[in-house]
This record gives C-alpha cells, structure tokens and sequence, in this order.
C-alpha cells in the first residue's frame, strides 16, 4: 500500500482537517440538540487546530522551508483556549435555556419569529 | 512484505482514520450521549495526530484541556439535560440533504486544493547517505521504532539535539552528545550495509516545550537565526496575547457561572 | 533490541519491530497488573491490622498472598450481568477507558535512568492530561448504569477529579520549576547523590508543596478520606454499583495502577525517582568501573538496581494511602470542595509563587550544599538502549547526513540558534527589540 511505505506529506493531514471542519459545519446545520451544536463547533476548531499544526512543521512539505513554525503551534494553543472559553458561555446559555424553556431543542427557540 | 513498514505513515493513518470515521458518527447519531463519547475519541485522536506532527506541547494542551476539561464540562451539560425526550431528536430528511449538499461542496473546496498543491504531497525522496556511501536509489522511508502504544513523540534519540537546544535548561549535555556521535560513527560502519536507507521524518523538532514558554514570556528564541532587523519586527512575542487571553478567561468563567447559576425554575414560555 | 532481531535471528524488519513491541508492551502492562494484584493484597493485610484482625490467611500458606489469584479467578468466572435499561456499548466500554487512561501513563513515566517507553519531553504535562482522562470511563458508567446511585456518584467523583486537577497541576509545576524541565528523566536525574539533593529539601516551598501534592493526588484517585463516591455508607457503590466480575476488575485495576503512578510520580518529583538516600549506584558504577555513556550489562545491573529503589518508594506512597484510608474517616461532598478550593488551591498557589521566588530571585545558585541546581554540569544520564527504542544505532547516520541537508533548506525553524553566545544574548535584546 502506497501510503503505509511512503511517508506521509501536508495533504494527508489538510484532508483530515477538511474532515473535520466539513463534519463540524455539517453537525452545527443538522443537529437539533443544543449540545450537538456545540458539538460541531468543537469539530470545526479541531479542523483548523490540525491545519495549523500540519502547517508549523517544516518536515512535511518538499517546496522549501515555509513553515510557520513555532506560530502555529502557539496559534494553535490559542485556539484550544478560546474553544474551551466559547464553550464554558455556550454551555451556560444552553442551561440558561433548558431552565427556561424546559427543552433543549433548537427548533422551540422561536419566541423572536417574526 | 517487501517494503518496510514506515510506521509514522502507519500511526497517521491509524489516528487519522479514527479521528475521522467518529467525526462522522458524531454527524449521524441522534444519540446525545453517544455523540459525546464519539466526540471525545475523535478529539483524543487528534491529539494522537498533533503528536505525529511534531507537536509535543500542543497535543498534551489538546489532552488537557480540550478533552480532560472542554469535553467534561460538554458531557456534564449532556447529562444533566438529556432526560427522556431529549436524548435523540432526529433531524427532518429535507434538512439532512440540504447539509449534505453544503458540506460536499466544501470538502469537494477543500480536498482539491489540498491535493492539488504537487509539493504538498510528501518530503522529498530518497535522501543519500552520503557519511555511509549507500546508493541513492534506495527508495521507502526508514522504518522506526515500532510503539504499538499510543503517541509517538520523540522517535529520534533526544540527546543528540543539544547543539539545537537554545538555552538548554536540562544541563548541559555537550559531552553527552559528544559521546552519542561517537557511538553513531562507530555504529555506522558496521551497520550500513545491512540497514535500508532513505528519510526518515525528522523528529527532532518534537522539542517545543521550551520553545513556547519562551516566547509565552518574552524572547523568541526560534528565530535567533533571522538576519536583518525587518523580520524581527514581526517576530513579536506572545506575552501580549497571553495576557489577554487570561483576563478573557476570567471574564468568560466568571460570565458563565454567573449566566449558568442556579435561578427559580419558570414554566415554559414565562 | 529489534536490531538484534531483525540482524542475529534474521527476520524481517517489519516482524522483528512488531515482536519488540509485543515483547515491551508485554513487560510494561504486566508488571503494573500483577502489582496492582499485589496492591489489593496489601490493603487487605494493612487494613487488617490496622483493624487488630488477621486479614487473609488461607489461600497460600500462612499470609494469603494466593487470596488475590482466587479472588482474580471468582471475578473473571462470574455471571456476566447487565441492567436491562442501560446504554450496551456505553456500559461494556466504560471500564475499558478507566483502566486505558490509568495505563496509558505507563508510557511516559520512566522507571530507571534512560528507561521509559517513550523518554518525552512533556513528560510531566502528558502525564497530568492523561491522569484527566480517567474521569470519561467514570461518567459513562454512572450514566450508562441507568440507576440513580450511579448517576450521583459519578456525577460527584467528576466533579471532585476534576476540581483536584487544578491543584495537582499547580503542585507539579513547582519541582517542574526547581528542575527546569518537564522531563522526568531530567527531573530525577537532578537529584542524584545525598538526599540532601532531593527536591523535597531543596527548599521550605517545596517541602509543603509534597504534603499538599499527597493530599490532591490522593483526592484524584478517588481514594479515602476522599472517597464518597464509592462509599457503600452513601450510595450503594456509587458509580460501579451494576459492575461485577471482570468489570468491576478493571475499575479496580484501573484504581490501584493510578494509586501506584501518582505515587512513582510523586517519588520522581520529590524523592529523587530511582536515586537513593545515599548515592549507592553511583558508588557501585564507579567501583566497578562503569562507564555511564557505554552501555554494558554492567550498567544495566547497576540501573536495576535503580529501578527496585525506584518501585520501592512508590509503593511506600501506596502504603502511605492505604494507611490513611483506614485511619481518617470520610469526607463528606461539600468538606471535599472546601478542602479543594478554599485550602489545597490557594496553599499551592503561594508555594508556586514562594518556590518562584527562590529559585529565581533569592537563592538562584542554591544552598552551599546542593550540587542539583540549574546549568551546573551533572554528568550525563545516557538513555539505554534497552528498553528505550530510538530509531537505531543507524538512525543517527541518517540524522547527521539528513542534517546538513535540512539546515540549510530551513531557516524560519524552531531551534536554529546559530551559537550557545546568541542565545545567552538573546533575552538581553528581545527585551530592547
């Protein structure tokens, strides 16, 4: 198998990150449940976390030395603190809901519908 | 068998394919609790991958602080709503093949360009050895160490990087490397005839630790080897951006906890 | 090892690494599951005297130590029981990310001087995340249980693993600054020589800094006097109430393995890891003369040597818990979470800043007496080669011809100082830049 003896290269880890991304986008259009919304906001920072990290190592692209290096790594840090701050008030509203609405389904969040 | 195996390509495949496949059970379960646990093993797989690539630091962050402390207070807020009902709500057919339309035409997007780019594909192969004469037609990368554990952080002796260690908080290790070349010159000559050659991905860069708290705190000590002073204006630290984000934190919890307390409970629409 | 393998026996490479492995794992994963076997005993024993009763004595002669293999026998025989409302894949894969997670850190911690399975940099950092880990096995069991005692009990054991991480990270940083690495073979290797090298003395902060990382690594396995979550006087048997047989087995592996890691961790970060009160294996490799940078069978007698002086401590730390269990009554949930937040916390919070202070402000070359402080020259730890799989004696003729290579194709990369002088400099003049 091609892929098993060769080393791998940035496309394989861009292609698992576009997985991810594209099942974050796809889990925050779909899903009824709050939390599963949530859920697919995790999925979408995750995506671009392996993007950035793929990007900061120098080893796996042949076409010289751009990488982003220790930025991305940090970037990358970043982002893994700042999902955990989104997802904390995220949370917060979604109990803040639930208490109030008795339910945590995103279709019944339609007292503003015109 | 007639190639090696190169086992990072294996761990990719493996970390990478798990990460995926439960990304996806993520998207077609309608069962929250279920979501969630796929979830968590997506996630702990990408810290699998952060590791392959190289980013030591980064996936123990991800372990830490994504899966052991975002995606427990994620399954808290699951349990304590899903009762009864609210544990599958499935979504209608319509909406179902609308995203499907959506996330295709944005991994269709994404997967070309990624592909498309001919150097992205993989490092450059084969690289000669020149020290042990090998012939340069040698093709697949070295096979290393075989760790049927999980993460794969330092497959590279640690102690020959010493020379690249900035400021080497460990000790000092000159001799230790010195010793350690020693060893691999005399190792070489009986050894290369019989060992496969080819490139192997460095790993020696896996040591970022350091790195990073460096340039947490102050001094970029990556890029020491930048000459002229144009591109050191960009090379900032981060303390900035590290301050900011703490007081963000403290804000955002003290928000949360605030907007997440217990109130009287109100009836529905009141 | 898998060089000697694929080249002596003569089997392919791909096999010769695949039966090094099967054989390393085999030698990691069994040595904990038989001590933690080991551990049950001792507890049983320990509490029995402690109880002024014999504790076992039948099976195997006068002290029982065969109880644990009929106790082992009972619960992998039993009845394979499931509640008929619970989640099936949640409820059977439950114990099998606890006793995963308590294991997993097996991997990075390592046992003699040079042998880890995996010598890592963040050794530290990627011990405390996965210690995090084991909190998912317990909330997936109280829920997938669907019975209102587990429900509790995991959702209180959660909340209190949880809330002791913050502690317990702030109480490991502190010998992480004395030592200024993460990695616990560097860790440990600084305190080699006298005890007085140990970082439990290195200074007062650090001294009450091990009391405190006790208390919280004590809390974070779930154990008295903090255990209420399987407290049978409370809730039936909290989270593992549905569990028996080969299940509840690996809960409990999965319990007395983290015992035995916190406390290897413990005695790496405080008590020197596998150095001695007295340097006996620096004196055994100097009469014998060992070379510590050529690996010889004398050295790896002189590292076993190391290594039992290493499993000897962390198990002091087991017995220490055990004693304490059935000496301190239990805490109720609220007195756990004061104790977290209102004593551990804050007292790790000043220590950090105190040991801070020390090391980098007051006392930054040490007391006259220590030889462990930052940048002095130690002699060298030398990984051996035996149980620390690196790429091969090969692998470095690969790096040193990769390297010229590599050099000069990066340049923006994240270690390219060009010389030890520019990064002496280089705090001076970012701090200006």
């Amino acid at each position: 198998m091609n892929l098993l003896t060769e080393p791998v290269g940035l496309t394989h880890y861009l292609l698992v990150g576009a997985v991810l991304f594209v099942c974050g986008i796809v889990c925050m259009a779909v899903k009824r449940n709050a939390l599963g919304v949530l859920m697919g906001i995790e999925l979408v920072l995750n995506g671009a976390n392996v993007n950035f990290v793929a990007f900061a190592n120098g080893n796996l692209r042949s076409d010289g030395p751009w990488t982003l290096g220790l930025d991305g790594h940090l970037i990358a840090l970043f982002v893994i603190v700042l999902a955990a701050a989104e997802a904390a008030v995220a949370l917060a509203i979604t109990l803040n809901f639930y208490n109030n609405h008795s339910t945590v389904d995103v279709d019944r969040a339609d007292e503003l519908h015109g | 068998m007639n190639d090696p195996i190169n086992w990072q390509s294996f761990y990719f495949l493996l970390f990478g394919l798990v990460a995926c496949v439960f990304a996806l059970a993520v998207v077609l379960s309608s069962n929250i609790v279920r979501m969630a646990f796929y979830l968590i093993l997506s996630l702990g797989s990408t810290a699998g991958l952060f590791f392959l690539a190289g980013a030591d630091f980064v996936g123990s962050m991800q372990l830490l602080i994504y899966v052991g402390g975002t995606l427990v207070l994620l399954v808290f807020g699951v349990m304590l709503t899903a009762q009864g009902p609210f544990v599958s709500l499935k979504t209608r057919g319509g909406e179902w093949i609308l995203a499907a339309i959506v996330g295709g035409a944005l991994f269709a997007v994404l997967a070309q360009r990624a592909v498309s780019i001919r150097d992205w594909r993989g490092p450059e192969m084969p690289v000669t050895i020149a020290a042990a004469g090998e012939a340069p037609a040698e093709e697949a990368a070295k096979p290393d160490a075989a760790k049927p554990d999980a993460a794969k952080p330092d497959a590279a002796k640690p102690d020959d990087t010493v020379e690249s260690e900035p400021f080497d908080p460990d000790g000092t290790r000159a001799d230790e490397a010195r010793a350690e070349e020693a060893r691999a010159n005399k190792a070489a000559e009986t050894t290369a005839s019989t060992h496969p050659a080819g490139r192997h991905v460095d790993m020696r860069d896996t040591r970022t630790a350091t790195s990073i708290g460096m340039a947490l705190s102050g001094p970029r000590v990556d890029s020491l080897g930048e000459p002229g002073a144009a591109p050191r204006a960009g090379m900032s630290s981060y303390l900035l951006p590290f301050e900011i984000v703490s007081v963000h934190l403290l804000v955002v919890l003290i928000g949360a906890a605030y907007l997440a307390r217990t109130k009287k409970r109100l009836k529905a629409d009141a | 090892m898998a060089q000697f393998f694929a080249e002596s026996v003569g089997l392919p490479w791909a096999v010769a690494y695949l039966v090094t492995g099967l054989i390393q794992c085999a030698l990691l994963i069994v040595v904990p599951l038989v001590g933690a076997m080991a551990f049950v005993w001792m507890e049983r024993k320990i509490s029995a005297r402690i109880q002024d009763r014999l504790g076992p004595t039948r099976c195997g002669g006068k002290f029982g130590w065969l109880q644990l293999l009929a106790d082992g026998l009972k619960l992998i025989t039993k009845e394979d029981l499931r509640p008929s409302d619970a989640d099936a894949m949640l409820f059977r894969l439950a114990p099998y990310i606890s006793f995963t997670a308590s294991f997993v850190v097996l991997l990075a911690l390592p046992f003699a001087s040079g042998w880890a399975a995996q010598q890592m940099n963040v050794a530290v950092f990627f011990i405390l995340a996965v210690l995090g880990l084991e909190v998912f096995g317990v909330i997936l069991a109280g829920y997938s249980s669907a019975s209102k005692w587990s429900l509790f009990g995991a959702m209180r054991e959660a909340a209190q693993v949880v809330s002791y991480e913050v502690p317990l990270g702030l109480c490991v940083v502190v010998p992480v600054l004395v030592a200024g690495s993460m990695d616990l073979v560097v860790i440990a290797d600084m305190q080699r020589g006298l005890f007085t090298n140990w970082f439990l003395f290195h200074d007062p902060f650090t001294f009450i800094t091990f009391f405190v990382f006790f208390t919280c690594a004590t809390a974070s396995v779930n154990r008295a006097p903090f255990d209420l979550a399987e407290a049978e006087s409370e809730l039936v048997a909290g989270f593992h109430t549905e569990y028996s047989g080969f299940r509840w087995l690996a809960f409990f592996m999965a319990e007395y393995g983290s015992m035995f890691t916190v406390s290897a961790l413990g005695a790496i970060l405080f008590f020197g890891g596998w150095n001695g009160p007295i340097p006996i294996v620096d004196g055994l490799a100097s009469l014998f003369g060992i070379d510590r940078a050529e690996p010889s069978f004398g050295l790896w007698l002189v590292k076993l040597l190391g290594l039992l002086n290493f499993v000897f401590k962390a198990v002091l730390g087991v017995t220490l818990m055990i004693w304490v269990r059935w000496t301190l009554p239990r805490l109720r949930i609220d007195q756990v979470m004061k104790t977290c937040l209102k004593y551990c916390t804050p007292i790790a919070a000043v220590m950090f800043v105190g040991a801070a202070l020390w090391t980098g402000v007051w006392f930054p070359s040490g007391m006259p007496w220590q030889t462990n402080v930052l940048g002095t020259i130690h002699e060298p730890a030398q990984p051996a080669p035996m149980l620390v799989e690196g790429p091969g004696p090969a692998a470095p003729v690969v790096e040193k011809a990769a390297e010229p290579a590599a050099r000069t194709a990066r340049t923006t990369d994240l270690h390219e100082p060009t010389s030890r002088d520019a990064v002496q400099h280089a705090p001076v003049q970012s701090g200006g830049a």
